[in-house]
């Protein structure tokens, strides 16, 4: 009797895993709980940007005289950045690569490079969007048509560079406390997850907003 | 996993990582190309969606690792995202009457 408790108190003690699933022994989706929990971030937050993607094109449907405000060297500027922030995803399944070898000074680097990446995201964004402002588009009002136009263009491109943002600060957080052993490397790689989705993000606001309102000779 | 095997797979998920880069770099420019031939804007629309569509799914299958986690965790999460983006368009046809139908 004795003999038997103790050897499923050693069970119990033995791993987490071998719990009932009623005592929070389960793992049903085999992914840790962070984990999980970006993940249902990120389907939340798919859903914003989808609503306010699904926002956009009904105002742009719904409009006559939608402006075709991006030539040429709007187009080259938004490819760049396309270019920027898909190769800032390359470099952040490198940190995640090398965070699982435990190479602490490679994983740094690699998540230093995602974040530069995601810097230089930003001031290309930002200097087209005063490009823009200069030429006179404000939220509700622009020299060529729909006034519409710049309340759907700088709520849809600035929550996803707040969401560029964010994520500079939150790589370079995970960076630093990687070094310092305060982060494992299941946190790069829920920072990487995010990151990933960021870069999912742009795959469709770069079509649908610049590439469908061209205006190319 | 002893160690070449591990070796030989650290360096395989490098390969894989790479060819997903370069085709995502490969369907922009496609993007962007067709931009510059000015196609009508219906068909324009319905191939770019459908490259961003694929685009989108080598992110998350590949750099976010969708694919190679439990099926029990795409099917908590994605159905339930198309769903929610697919009753989106319900009113969307209102802007086509609502374009139609305004005083010219």
């Amino acid at each position: 009797m004795a003999d038997e408790t103790m050897s499923e108190r050693g069970l119990h003690a033995q791993a987490g895993a071998m719990e009932s699933a009623w005592e929070g022994g389960g793992s049903p989706y085999a992914v840790g709980s962070k984990k999980l929990g970006m993940w249902l971030f990120i389907v939340s937050d798919a859903i914003t940007f989808s609503a306010l993607l699904v926002a956009y094109s009904y105002v742009r449907v719904a409009s006559s005289l939608w402006p075709r405000p991006f030539e040429s060297a709007s187009i080259i500027n938004a490819t760049v950045m396309t270019g920027v922030l898909l190769s800032s995803s390359l470099t952040m399944v490198m940190a995640v690569r090398e965070s699982k070898r435990d190479a602490v000074s490679k994983t740094v680097v690699w998540l230093l490079a995602t974040a530069a990446g995601g810097i230089l995201f930003d001031i290309l964004h930002i200097r087209e969007w005063l490009g823009l402002i200069h030429e006179g588009v404000r939220l509700f009002a622009n020299p060529w048509g729909t006034p519409l136009f710049g309340a759907a263009f700088f709520s849809l491109t600035g929550l996803h560079m707040t969401h560029v943002t964010i994520g500079v600060v939150y790589l370079i957080v995970v960076a630093l406390g990687f070094r310092r052993s305060k982060y494992s490397a299941e946190d790069v790689e829920v920072s990487g997850l995010y990151w990933h989705f960021v870069d999912l993000v742009w795959m469709f606001i770069f079509p649908l907003v610049y590439l469908m309102s061209a205006k190319l000779a | 996993m002893s160690a070449p095997a591990e070796q030989a797979h650290q360096e395989a998920s490098r390969k894989l990582f790479m060819v997903v880069w370069v085709s995502l770099l490969v369907l922009t420019g496609v993007e962007v190309f067709l931009a510059y031939e000015n196609l009508e804007v219906k068909l324009m629309l319905i191939i770019l969606m459908t490259l961003s569509i694929v685009k989108a799914s080598l992110i998350i299958s590949y750099f976010m690792h969708l694919r190679f986690e439990r099926t029990s965790l795409v099917l908590t999460l994605m159905p339930a995202l198309v769903f929610v983006i697919v009753m989106m368009f319900m009113a969307f046809p209102d802007s086509v009457r609502l374009y139609e139908m305004k005083p010219k």
